[in-house]
Parts: structure tokens; C-alpha cells; sequence
């Protein structure tokens, strides 16, 4: 049971935390932001050159927003002032933080929290955290993903808030994580906003995408050993948007939702389109793929139906997670343009 | 280890209807292996398309990836299986003998331990390296941690078993240290690293059957002509000086054998316990004492045994897989348990 558990806080760090990281904010990342963006300018109108610098910013959200809310009860914790020192040891929670407008509050954010750009990036440790170190810097609201031990306990001794947030199981999961963090940082009518806006471009994402004629199924491969993740999580909770049967979902293995497949099985199941992440930790590639033993007559493998995922984009259940509905949504159309030729 | 003087200086030889059984059981686990998996394939069409079209005619119906899960996925992981659980069965009957010691194990000798720091070495200082290089260094960390083992456990004073594992348990929680240190410290290695933790008979085709087929060759037939010295040492080392025998002689060439066989296995297949204590104890308790039974017939035991409980491991939990280690664990200790219990007779 050691290796079991070492094994998961293993996928923990890499599916969840999400150390895995190559993300850069190309163009992929610009319309997200842009959706950010867009919010901007409706909740700072009063003072509509704010949104330049972070100085500015406090400003306006200060003005803005008022914040006799305060103390709020957000899932059960108390915070008993508007934040002003926010560590997030959470990839998503920073990602979140910053799109809710609340980064300018966040004084830090754990080593594996690469986005967006600006993050106050400290060596500060979300696999094994470490009290002190946290408290060092005098937050008055901690976000973790995960609490391997007293956290949560030793920080509220401390008399510091320490939100827990959970990987999501769903994109409902997800919102509720978003709309949390804004209240407890007094920027709730922007965390609605932004619910609100990720809502309706999933929404136009998937309404646009051509239905095809039969299911199409498909194998979500989380590492090179052929771990997978069944539609139970939240990743499969995406993919079902589309209508995309998982062949990972024969594993009636109830809870951990990320079996490990039988080579064998994949290639009876023969699914119509495989995405893979771990590109840059395993190096797995289209071609590594197709060259695995007896992969070659995979239906997946002949119309060149392999997606890659980047890890940080599929494992974190943050504003982000448009680019991973889109880029299902542009395989599909790709597959679809195959399948007319 | 008690065994009543003179028991072992009896000149018993093979255990031929022992062997012969044990080959049939080695035989029907093998086909066992590749006609049951999770693909559902009809077991007579996979039998004539192995036996092949000149035989039983080629096996209609089958699809290229059918052909595919047969010849690539199946065939390979009970072949990687039967060899892997060959050597560590060898290495463990060869530990026991050479250190008349019933609870010498790779394992608990920390030998695997030592085997899993040199490949996890290897992994962070050379990642591109050829994956044909990892038993190599996979032996070095092992031999290292055999080498301190017994250099401690002797100097704890006598012949003890009890020193000797003490010892063994010490090193492998030294090394086993040291190697979660060079993962915490390499962090783009801990995935590579750890998912060759969990023990497992990866299928990658026939690529881990070629890299251990040597080793299995050089470490098989070196403790098998071994198997007559292991008996003469089994009475202490004194009296296999008197018979001509250099004692420290043999044990270091049959540490060596058995310590290169526990660092091929475990540097393609990962961490799987039990298979080097439970096997060897087992047929000790059906065949008897005599080193000349024992080793080749616990290294056929030894493949059936592995072989049996990957197609456990894969065809449980169906599609999904078990960590093969969970497996030997599980059905190894509760056999081993009954075993010991019906068998009064038995000596350590």
C-alpha cells in the first residue's frame, strides 16, 4: 500500500499540482486572457486607466468593489478582513486568483505555480509544505490544493484562514472554486463574471463543433504506462461535453478514476482518438506512439488522430480551461474533416 | 540453519518427478499467459496462431490487431514474466544457501534496495542512456549494498540469521533513503523513476526480454553448477574446507551470480517482493533440503509462479492493471502461511 500511496501523491504532483510545466502564454493562451480582459474594464469604469499596473489596480478594485461583506464564511472559514497577503500553493488557485482580480492581494505563490507570468513565484513547496516557511511571510489567507498533513490545523492555530481546494471533480466543482476565492478575496462580482464568461464560451465551443455521426471514443493517456483517467474526473468530465465515449470507463474501479490500462485492452478497444499528455516528462510523442508494439494498426494511429494535451492545461481546473475545451473541439473538426475525405 | 547433520551429505539427486511436475505447472501457467487477458480473444484461435499455420492451419478471423496483442503484448510480458521470476527465485534459494539463512532474501538482504539506488542513479546521471545499461548499474548498487550487508552482519558477531537481517534491513533503509533524497532532489526524473517503483512487467515488446536474456543465461547456469557446493556449504564452513571446499571462495562467486540475477530483474521489472523468499521455502518444503533439487527446480517454480500472478495482475481488475508486487504479496504470503502451517516438518 506504500507504493500505492507514494504512487498517488506522485499523480498528484503531476496531474494536479501540475509540476509538469511547459506553459508558455502563447497565442493559445490570448484569447483566455482576453476574456479577462474584457471583464476589466466593466468592473473598473470608474477609473478606466487602472488596469495598466498592479499599484493602479488595488486602487480601483478598492474603490470598485465595496468589501463591507467582510468577515465572509467561505466553506467554512472564517476571513475576518479583506486579504491583503495571499500565499496560493495551488497552480489553480493562482491562476484563479489573478483572473478574479485578486493578484495584486497574492504576496506569494508555491514553486509550482508557472501561471500567469506576473505570479510572485517563491520556493515555497506544495507537494510538502512547510509551516514555517508559510508563515514567514505573514499571509492572511492561505489557499492550498491539498493538505498532506496539519496544515490547514497548525496555520488556523496560527490564527491565518487556509482555504482547501481540492483538485474538481467538474466543471460545477470548478466554478464553485472560482466564485470561493472571490468572495474570500472581496472580488466576488468578478469571480461571477468570470464563471459567467467561461460558461458561455464552453457553451459556443460545443455547440459548434460538428456533431458526428457515430460516438466517437477516445483514450485519455495521462503517462507512458498507460495510467488513464476514466470519465469520472474532472478531465473526462470535459471530454463528455463533446459526447466522446472513454474506453477507460470499462474500469469499474470505483473512486481513484485513474487506472492503469492493459496494453492489450487499448488496442482491442481501438479508440477513434488518443490524447496524450506527458510530452515533456515521458516524451511521448505521435511518433513514439505509433511506434509501440502493434500500435501501428490503431484506427487513432492510420488518421493521424493523435492530440497532444498539455499537461498543465487538462490537469488544472482553472480559467485556463477553455484552451483544453478547444482543443478538443478543433480534433474533433479535424477528425471529422478526415472522415469526409 | 538446523538441519540435522548429515541430512544434507546424503547424495540426493534431482528430484526428477518433481521437476517434471513442476515443468508441467510452468507449462500450463505459460499457456494460461497468453490464452487469458483482458482483450477477450477466443484461447483456441491464439493456440493455432502461436502454433502457426503449419501445424493447426493459421488462425482465421483474427485481425492484424488481434495478431498484434498476441505476438507483441502477450507472448513478451509472460516470457519477461518467466524469466524475471526465474532469477529472483534462483537468487533467493542461492542467498538462502550460501548464508544458510532462511530469511536471506533480495529483499531483505537489501540487495534490491542497493539495485534500485544504482538504477535510480543511472536514471538521473544519464537519462538518454542505452536502457541495456541499466542492469549494469542496477548490479553495481546491488552488489554495494550485498557486499555491506554481510560485511556488517558478520562483524555484529557469528553466524546469527538474526545479525545478518538486521543488517540487510539497516542497508536497505540506508540506500532506500538515499534514493527518495536523488528523486526529491531531481524532480524531472521521479515520474521515470517511480513508476518503475511500483514493480511492474512493462510491455514494450520484446525489448526488456532481449536486454534480460543474457543475464538470465550467465546467472541460471552459474547457480545451477553451483547447486552441489551449495550443499557442502550447508553444513558450515569448517567442514566444506575439510571436504576441499573454499568456502569463501564459493559464496563470493554465488553472491556474485546471484546478486547480478536480482539487479537484472529488478532493473527491468521494478520492485517485486516475496517471489525470492516464498518460492525457495516452498519447494524446500516439497522436494527437501538438498541444494540439488532446490535451485533448478525453484527456478522453474519460480517463472510459473510470476507468470501466474501477472495474469492476476492484469486480468483482476480488468482493463485496469495491479501493481504485480500487490499481487505476489497478497497471494504469496497467505499460500506461504498455509503452507508452513500443514508442514510440520519443517527446519530452519
Amino acid at each position: 500500500m506504500r507504493k500505492r500511496h507514494l504512487f498517488r501523491l506522485f499523480l498528484t504532483v503531476v496531474l494536479l499540482v501540475g509540476v509538469a510545466c511547459n506553459a508558455e502564454p502563447e497565442d493559445a493562451a490570448s484569447p483566455t486572457r482576453a476574456t479577462v480582459a474584457d471583464i476589466n474594464p466593466t468592473t473598473t469604469a470608474a477609473a478606466p486607466a487602472t488596469t495598466e499596473g498592479p499599484t493602479t489596480t488595488v486602487a480601483a478594485t478598492t474603490t470598485s468593489e465595496p468589501r463591507s461583506e467582510f468577515p465572509v464564511t467561505v466553506a467554512g472559514v472564517v476571513i475576518p478582513e479583506p486579504p491583503v497577503a495571499v500565499i496560493s500553493l495551488s497552480p489553480t488557485a493562482t491562476e484563479i486568483l489573478f483572473a478574479v482580480g485578486a493578484g495584486d492581494q497574492v504576496i506569494a505563490v508555491g514553486s509550482a505555480s508557472d501561471y500567469p507570468p506576473e505570479a510572485p513565484v517563491t520556493d515555497l513547496e506544495a507537494f510538502q509544505p512547510n509551516l514555517e516557511a508559510i508563515a514567514s511571510y505573514g499571509p492572511d489567507l492561505v489557499v492550498i490544493s491539498w493538505d498532506p498533513g496539519e496544515v490547514q490545523a497548525g496555520l488556523e492555530t496560527l490564527g491565518v484562514p487556509v482555504l482547501v481546494h481540492p483538485p474538481a471533480l467538474s466543471l460545477d466543482d470548478a466554478y464553485l472554486q472560482m466564485r470561493q476565492l472571490g468572495a474570500a478575496t472581496g472580488n466576488s462580482p468578478r469571480a461571477e463574471r468570470l464563471v459567467a464568461s467561461i460558461q458561455a464560451e464552453i457553451a459556443e465551443l460545443v455547440a459548434g463543433h460538428a456533431v458526428p455521426e457515430r460516438a466517437l471514443s477516445y483514450y485519455h493517456e495521462v503517462d507512458d504506462t498507460l495510467y488513464s483517467a476514466t470519465s469520472a474526473t474532472f478531465v473526462g468530465n470535459v471530454y463528455s461535453l463533446f459526447g466522446l465515449e472513454n474506453i477507460a470507463d470499462a474500469d469499474a474501479a470505483e473512486g481513484f478514476g485513474y487506472p492503469q490500462l492493459s496494453g492489450e485492452y487499448i488496442l482491442e478497444a481501438d479508440p477513434d482518438l488518443i490524447f496524450f499528455g506527458c510530452a515533456l516528462w515521458c516524451g511521448t510523442t505521435t511518433e513514439t506512439i505509433s511506434e509501440r508494439p502493434g500500435w501501428s494498426g490503431l484506427t487513432a494511429v492510420r488518421n493521424a488522430a493523435l492530440v497532444e494535451v498539455d499537461d498543465d492545461l487538462s490537469s488544472r481546473w482553472g480559467p485556463r480551461i477553455i484552451e483544453f475545451v478547444r482543443l478538443i473541439g478543433e480534433s474533433l473538426a479535424a477528425v471529422a474533416g478526415a472522415d469526409r475525405q | 540453519m538446523t538441519t540435522p547433520p548429515g541430512a544434507a551429505l546424503q547424495p540426493v539427486r534431482l528430484r526428477w518427478d518433481w521437476m517434471v511436475a513442476m515443468l508441467a505447472v510452468l507449462a500450463a501457467a505459460a499457456l494460461a499467459g497468453v490464452t487469458i487477458g483482458p482483450a477477450g480473444l477466443d484461447p483456441w484461435q491464439v493456440l493455432r496462431e502461436l502454433g502457426g499455420g503449419g501445424f493447426v492451419g493459421r488462425a482465421a478471423g483474427l485481425s492484424e490487431t488481434h495478431r498484434a496483442i498476441i505476438w507483441e503484448i502477450r507472448l513478451p510480458r509472460v516470457v519477461l514474466g518467466g524469466l524475471v521470476g526465474c532469477l529472483l527465485s534462483l537468487a533467493g534459494a542461492a542467498y538462502q544457501g550460501v548464508f544458510r539463512n532462511p530469511l536471506a532474501d533480495p529483499y531483505l538482504l537489501g540487495v534490491a534496495a542497493g539495485g534500485g539506488l544504482g538504477a535510480t542513479v543511472a536514471i538521473t546521471l544519464a537519462p538518454s542512456a542505452d536502457a541495456r545499461l541499466l542492469p549494469v548499474a542496477a548490479f553495481v548498487g546491488a552488489l554495494a549494498a550485498a557486499a555491506l550487508t554481510f560485511a556488517v552482519g558478520r562483524s555484529m558477531g557469528g553466524r546469527s540469521a538474526v545479525s545478518l537481517i538486521l543488517a540487510g534491513v539497516a542497508v536497505a533503509a540506508f540506500f532506500t533513503a538515499l534514493q527518495t533524497f536523488i528523486l526529491q532532489r531531481n524532480a524531472e526524473t521521479i515520474r521515470h523513476v517511480y513508476s518503475w517503483i511500483l514493480g511492474q512487467l512493462t510491455t514494450t515488446g520484446w525489448r526488456e526480454v532481449l536486454i534480460l536474456v543474457p543475464y538470465a543465461l550467465v546467472c541460471g547456469s552459474g547457480l545451477v553448477l553451483h547447486r552441489r557446493l551449495l550443499d557442502v556449504m550447508s553444513v558450515g564452513d569448517e567442514e566444506a574446507e575439510s571436504l576441499g571446499v573454499s568456502a569463501s571462495r564459493v559464496r563470493t562467486t554465488v553472491v556474485i551470480f546471484a546478486t547480478l540475477a536480482t539487479a537484472a530483474a529488478v532493473a527491468v521489472s521494478g520492485l517485486i517482493a516475496f517471489v525470492g523468499l516464498v518460492v525457495p521455502h516452498t519447494i524446500r518444503l516439497l522436494v527437501g533440503v538438498s541444494y540439488r533439487s532446490l535451485i533448478p527446480i525453484s527456478a522453474v517454480a519460480g517463472a510459473a509462479f510470476l507468470i501466474l500472478a501477472d495474469l492476476a495482475a492484469r486480468t483482476v481488475a480488468s482493463p485496469a492493471e495491479l501493481p504485480i508486487g500487490v499481487v505476489t504479496a497478497f497471494v504469496g504470503a497467505p499460500f506461504f502461511m498455509a503452507v508452513l502451517r500443514t508442514t510440520r516438518r519443517y527446519v530452519a
